[in-house]
């Protein structure tokens, strides 16, 4: 039993976060002590330190003591010491010093926490989806070569602020990655970072409960990062009174711990307690190991003569004079540089990180390679590919742009003529092939999700301390690698900081790490669940594959032996070189042009469309531009070509954007255009016109409308589509409309050709949630009435039952009449849709094009949601059609699988269509978090191989740069056009 | 469904083992005893560990709910382990179909198998909507009764022993009393009467006899409610072992029973009738079932009531008004407004404190679990609830912080309470954060 609180005493508290530890030391509620410093995960060690550098300020006088921190709890647990939750401490704290604090807002480097203290108090901390946020600027500034303190200088310099998928780090990093390359200034990218973090903490974590009133912001990043508390008092729009940044910002939680320490702690004396703390030297969580890379010397160096004799004609450029061909590729992290003789032979290459410039590397490259060259040597021919392909093709003259999914796979093809698989895993794409008869069979790349494990390898050696050769080589030697997961690098992530604090030392972790991101690329790319299904030579390459303990880790997982071409890392730059062998004579920049040559970039806006692509526009020094960023040719300057090629989404959407108005006899009624309202609308249109509603209609989303509703999106890991339903609402609150309408559909439409005809959860309840979520819906009269869209009688019934009660009578006649009426036009859109498509597949047959079935649900059609992909699909020479408006065009199938949801059966018939029409490709668009296209997907994908189809998967988010989704199409293009190319040869 | 199965065969059921995924762990043990008892050969598959997901990963899309990745995955592994013969072996999954993602469990189990090289392994779907028609899998009217039974004495015993464990003056002395009357219950197919008799009247007695007679030592009593998804809210394999890490951290878990679970599903084919306007006799039959079944659970719960020392679940048909006004009954995907009516059963009855589960990026949950928690927390300003999220990535370090936070404003909210009430007692023990 302990005595009643004392807070007259000396009162110790330490902090031990996921990246750094704080001691604080109070008398007298007085801090007379304070330290802070990072840990590097060696946890019980840096404690003991900073003990003992406090012991000569306690001396012999007792004190009591307590333990905080995400790293701290298995300490605290072992030692014996006391614990106390770090954010119940400082809500402590904060009721006691601030009373008049209305939100705490607390950054640290894993955790993300708010407390409101005004009304109802509540403390939260993020979900795992948002985890890392310290831990994730780290990383960024790694990304952008700077320290903390130079990104943090550069943001406040920023001119403008890019749109960054603020869901997760990776998520983050996949729209930051292609801005570095595009050339964007390293301010603004920088600003445009905090403000990522600022709107996750906003929309992860207050979830709705407005943020109003004294604002306190604690933690590291709060308090080192200038940049990121502007972000912050911009974006609530805090007066300078309202946003408090204390002095104690990095110790808040380590003086809570302290006070609290006066209730919980026992007296002790520091020699006791460091006592403790070091003798606390065996816990762990439980942290999972796994089985050696190398089980001794002997199976490495087998393993190292085996891999060594895989390798390339090389020749000295200074021995060699002819006809050379230059590969150029621009990758996301690294740029690659290889020249051939005429024989293929290797005589310069260069690999290197592109340093966040990419355009200054190639240019520093070329004048080398000049130099070299003499006047024995002449370019004739030179290829570029990669994400920075475009820019680099049009700064330099380069002759051919090819995508990099051919020019890995020229490469590998020329490097081993049998080859049955190819995996590529680069700094933030992994992409596979299988290839049959000769020709690829089918690709495969990462969606956002298992994006960046090249380069998180390499960031985090580095904030380990290492050289990433000289981390991979430590892995080789881990004796028990930890087990970390392959969802993602966020999670991976803080798995490490786990695995450290348990002890696990840097070999284990380095390993491990190679194993997980093996891991995600096999079972989350690849989806194989044994070799066999991969064939016989499979060739692995990209820049990770240098990585021993990666490859190993890959055979291992494999059970099979892979081959790594000494030049992985060049490969595709190799690829492109023998591309463009193909070339007489080379455009590329002359020696004499290149020594003027000048390069400046520049953000902007374009205001073409609704889409408002963010440009960069790039300047040479012979004034000409080069523009990225766009979607479609308008942002170019030009005018669309392409008018009247059919577009499907683009007739959808204006077929729909018509059905509001008309005369308000009974009064205004709003309906949001968002889930199942793409399907229905036409229903609910004819009914409320007919009854003399004017309906009012809350348009196509944009990004806008996204913040908009930003706030009261309780979930943040539901659909993309899903969370912009809220800011739909939040429009058609501003209409003052009498009442709105969204009804709860268990069951979709009946089209007679599934199981049974559900919508998800989320489409069909999401009303429930927006009802108890969005507080201002009491304004107005919200209408969600669970319906029966199968029978006109009961939907009639139910409707004129539910709008008498809820607004105004209306006789069960007269909703009859109503419902007939908005059938007939439902009936007739729906017909529309399907004979647009007909059309369209005719116009595409006679006029020589392709025609893409971008498949998803009818709600992706939103240019916001699918951020004009259907441009992008059509500036690339597609004639885009629907999944809705072509899946009459085949029966219903057989699937593997539980075929009850109405979308999805159109989905799977659409594929079955693809596969009757040869100028037919299927694209399948997935929001990220949709539960039930885990399902589909993999279905899709062998209705479509089963017929000899290729099969594209697009997963969209907020992410909003399309360089992924380019990839991704011009791939499928590319293939196809290899597959023809092979076909026609042997015909 | 694909129309193409492995059939579970007469033959089968003499010489196969069916293995049962560890989905509720006292209630499928009493399922597994009673099936024993009718001739079938079940195990209950208690594995748990990392590898369990890893191999679950390895044949289940990554995005698949984590139940799915779970189960799929001790069943494979299961296969693997050399333990049995595959050529001698059915899989058992039970389900409950509907809206949900989680009733394709048997078609990503079967197409896992198929790849795994095992399509060749019976897969027994067991629903109330069976549809599939296996010979071995023979279920009789009677059958369906004792099963029944078993999950109603499983909801007893599952709620009196957390009603002790976290008591305990012995630890392990509650977890033998379970094991006794686990063995008792099932010792043969008339040991277990049907509630309603003078018989069921008598045992319940002596069983809450027994519970109350396990020593005991005085605390505050620090209830938290586990809520969520079916599967992460009872497996320990799903859940990090939950309710054990609540009991060492000195608090009471309450879990509403499964019972309830059940008649949400019956409840929701009536309602569908009522929503929706759909017409057969299956609605009048399924309206009769309801019936029976609650009057089962009343008679237990009254049985509970009339000992007095432990505290009684709330009757279904009392729960289900509870969510009246934040969420309506037609939400019934998944867990539904079951979720969100037990979290305000919960409150009422003294548990205050929730961990709300569910698997990452679960459906249903948007909108009945997290969705819930704004307007819950309106109408009742002194609930504190926790949402955690599960799944193969997920650091447990942070789930377990997170809980923590919950913890310390439970205990927070305790000692408020007990000074409120006894300000001269002074000698209750201090609560640790």
């Amino acid at each position: 039993m302990k005595d009643t609180a004392k807070t007259d005493g000396l009162l110790l508290g330490i902090d031990i976060g996921s990246t750094t530890a704080k001691v604080v030391l109070i008398e007298d509620e007085k801090i007379i002590y304070s330290k802070y410093e990072r840990h590097y995960s060696k946890v019980r060690e840096k404690t003991s330190e900073m003990l003992a550098e406090v012991r000569p300020v306690i001396g012999e006088r007792s004190f009591r003591a307590a333990i905080s921190g995400s790293a701290g709890m298995g300490l605290a647990q072992v030692a014996g010491i006391p614990f106390a939750q770090e954010v119940f401490v400082v809500g402590e704290v904060i009721r006691r010093k601030e009373p008049d604090t209305a939100v705490v807002i607390e950054l640290g480097g894993e955790d993300a926490k708010i407390i409101f203290f005004d009304g109802a108090p509540d403390e939260r901390m993020n979900g795992s989806c948002a985890g890392g946020t310290g831990a994730f600027i780290d990383q960024m500034a790694t990304l952008l070569c700077m320290t903390n303190d130079e990104m943090d200088k550069a943001s406040l310099e920023h001119k403008k602020l890019y749109p960054i998928a603020s869901r997760c780090g990776v998520f983050a990093k996949t729209d930051i990655q292609p801005l570095l390359n595009q050339g964007a200034s390293k301010a603004d990218v920088a600003a445009s970072i905090y403000q990522a973090v600022v709107n996750q903490t906003i929309g992860g974590l207050a979830q709705g409960r407005k943020i109003r009133g004294k604002v306190m912001f604690l933690g590291g990043p709060l308090y080192y990062c200038k940049g990121l508390r502007e972000r912050f008092v911009d974006t609530l729009g805090l007066t300078p009174e309202n946003a408090v940044f204390p002095d104690y910002a990095i110790y808040a939680v380590a003086l809570g711990t302290a006070l609290y320490a006066s209730k919980i702690g026992e007296d002790t004396t520091i020699d006791t307690f460091i006592a403790a703390i070091e003798n606390a030297k065996s816990y762990s969580s439980g942290t999972d190991t796994l089985p050696a890379l190398f089980e001794n010397e002997d199976e490495y160096n087998e393993f190292s003569a085996r891999h060594a004799k895989a390798n390339v004609e090389t020749k000295d450029i200074s021995s060699y004079s002819g006809k050379a061909f230059l590969g150029i590729d621009c990758g996301s992290t690294t740029t690659k540089l290889v020249l051939l003789s005429e024989n293929n032979e290797i005589i310069y290459s260069y690999y290197a990180s592109n340093q966040g410039n990419p355009v200054e590397v190639v240019r520093s490259e070329l004048e080398k390679l000049y130099s070299l060259m003499g006047d024995r040597i002449t370019i004739c021919g030179s290829a570029v590919t990669g994400y920075g392909e475009e820019l680099i093709k049009n700064a330099f003259g380069c002759d051919i742009g090819i995508v990099e999914t051919i020019a890995h796979y020229t490469a590998a093809k020329y490097f081993c003529p049998d080859v049955d698989f190819i995996l590529d895993i680069g700094g933030q794409d992994i992409k596979c092939f299988k290839i049959k008869n000769g020709a690829i069979d089918s690709i495969m790349l990462n969606e956002a999700c298992s994006s960046g494990c090249g380069s998180f390898l390499e960031t985090f050696a580095k904030s380990m301390g290492y050289p990433i050769a000289e981390f991979a080589k430590k892995g080789i030697y881990g004796k028990n690698p930890v087990n970390l997961g392959s969802r993602c690098t966020v999670f991976m992530n803080s798995s490490v900081k786990q695995a450290q604090k348990d002890g696990a030392g840097v070999e284990d972790i380095s390993a491990g790490l190679s194993i997980s991101v093996v891991k995600n690329a096999i079972y989350k790319v690849i989806r194989a669940a044994s070799a066999d299904e991969l064939g016989e030579n499979i060739v692995v390459q990209g820049g990770t594959f240098y990585n021993d303990a990666v490859l190993r880790a890959f055979e291992r997982e494999l059970g099979k032996n892979v081959i790594r071409p000494g030049i992985a890392g060049l490969m595709g730059a190799y690829g492109a070189a023998l591309y463009s062998k193909r070339c007489k004579a080379s455009s590329i920049i002359t020696r004499e042009d290149l020594s003027g040559f000048t390069h400046t970039s520049k953000s902007a806006s374009c205001k073409g469309c609704t889409n408002n692509c963010h440009l960069t526009i790039n300047t040479f020094a012979d004034g000409r531009k080069f523009i990225s960023g766009n979607r479609c040719e308008k942002g170019l300057g030009l005018e669309k070509t392409s008018k009247d090629v059919p577009n499907l989404y683009e007739f959808k959407r204006k077929a729909l954007l018509e059905m509001q108005g008309g005369e308000a006899k009974r009064g205004t009624i709003g309906l949001p255009l968002a889930l199942g309202m793409y399907e229905l609308l036409p229903l609910w249109y004819g009914i409320f016109s007919h009854l003399g509603f004017k309906v009012i209609l809350s348009g196509m989303s944009s990004r806008r409308t996204y913040e908009k509703g930003q706030l009261s999106i309780p979930s943040d890991t539901v659909c993309y589509p899903a969370k912009l339903m809220h800011g739909h609402i939040a429009e058609l609150l501003d209409h003052k409309t009498d009442a709105i309408f969204y009804p709860c559909l268990s069951y979709n439409i009946d089209e007679k050709a599934s199981d049974n005809h559900y919508n998800c959860p989320v489409v069909a309840y999401y009303s429930e949630l927006l009802d108890g979520n969005i507080e201002e819906l009491r304004d107005t009269v919200f209408l969600y009435p669970y319906l029966n869209v199968n029978s006109k009688k009961e939907l009639a019934k139910e409707l004129s039952g539910y709008i008498s009660k809820k607004l105004c009578p209306i006789s069960v006649r007269e909703m009859r009449k109503a419902v007939d009426k908005g059938f007939e036009l439902y009936n007739s859109y729906m017909d529309s849709v399907k004979r647009e498509g007909e059309r369209a597949i005719q116009y595409a047959k006679e006029n020589g094009k392709r025609v893409m079935i971008l498949a998803g649900r009818p709600y992706h059609i939103d240019s916001e949601i699918c951020h004009g992909i259907d441009d992008l699909a059509k500036s690339l020479g597609f004639v885009v059609v629907s999944e809705d408006s072509v899946f009459h065009l085949a029966e219903p199938v057989q699937v593997n699988v539980l075929n009850q949801w109405t979308y999805h059966a159109r989905l799977y018939r659409a594929a079955v269509y693809a596969s009757t029409n040869p100028d037919a490709e299927l694209v399948q668009l997935v929001s990220f978090g949709c539960g039930v296209d885990a399902i589909t997907t993999d279905e899709v994908r062998s209705l479509l191989e089963e017929r000899g189809k290729f099969y594209t998967q697009i997963k969209i988010d907020e992410i909003t740069n399309l360089g992924a989704v380019k990839i991704r199409l011009r791939s499928l293009i590319g293939a196809i056009e290899e597959k023809r190319e092979k076909e026609d040869a042997k015909a | 469904m694909t129309g193409n199965y492995v059939e579970f065969t007469e033959e089968m059921k003499k010489e196969y083992t069916v293995l049962v995924p560890n989905m509720l762990p006292m209630h499928f043990k009493m399922i597994m005893r009673v099936l024993k008892n009718y001739g079938y050969n079940m195990e209950l598959l208690e594995t748990e560990g990392k590898h369990i997901a890893e191999k679950g990963l390895r044949y289940v899309h990554n995005d698949t709910c984590y139940p799915a990745i779970l189960v799929i995955g001790q069943f494979l592994d299961a296969i693997e382990s050399g333990k049995y013969d595959p050529h001698k072996v059915a899989l058992i999954l039970f389900q409950t179909g509907g809206g949900c993602r989680a009733s394709n469990y048997v078609s990503l189990l079967r197409k896992a198998l198929a790849k795994a090289g095992y399509g060749y392994v019976p897969v027994i779907a067991f629903s109330f909507g069976n549809i599939e028609k296996h010979s071995g899998w023979n279920i009789t009217v009677s059958l369906y009764l004792k099963l029944f039974c078993a999950l109603l004495y499983a909801d007893l015993l599952m709620n009196l022993q957390n009603q002790c464990k976290v008591y305990e003056k012995n630890p392990g002395d509650t977890d033998l009393v379970c094991e006794k009357w686990l063995a008792k219950l099932t010792s043969g197919n008339k040991a277990m009467p049907l509630s309603g008799g003078k018989k069921a009247k008598e045992l319940y007695k002596t069983i809450l006899d027994d519970f109350a007679a396990i020593e005991k030592v005085q605390k505050p009593k620090l209830k938290v409610g586990i809520v969520g998804e079916i599967f992460v809210k009872y497996s320990p394999l799903g859940n990090n072992n939950l309710a054990d890490f609540l009991v060492k951290n000195g608090a009471e878990p309450v879990i509403p029973g499964f019972i309830d679970f059940l008649l949400y599903c019956i409840y929701n084919v009536v309602l569908d009738k009522k929503l929706y306007g759909f017409k057969s006799f299956i609605y009048t039959a399924y309206g009769m079932v309801y019936n029976v079944i609650l009057k089962r659970q009343k008679e237990l719960i009254e049985a509970i009531n009339e000992h007095g020392v432990f505290d009684a679940p709330t009757p279904f048909d009392e729960t289900l008004t509870l969510a009246k006004g934040i969420i309506s009954f037609g939400a019934k995907m998944g867990e539904g407004w079951l979720l969100t009516s037990e979290m305000v059963e919960l409150y009422h009855s003294g548990a205050k404190n929730i961990v709300c589960t569910q698997p990452f990026g679960c459906l249903p949950n948007h909108i009945c679990g997290k969705g819930m928690m704004k307007p819950l927390k309106e109408k009742y300003p002194d609930i504190n609830i926790v949402a955690i999220d599960y799944d193969a990535g997920a650091t447990a370090v942070n789930q377990e912080n997170r809980i923590r936070l919950m913890l310390s404003n439970a205990r927070l909210a305790l000692e408020e309470d007990i000074t409120k009430t006894a300000p001269a007692k002074k000698d209750t023990e201090t609560v640790q954060v």
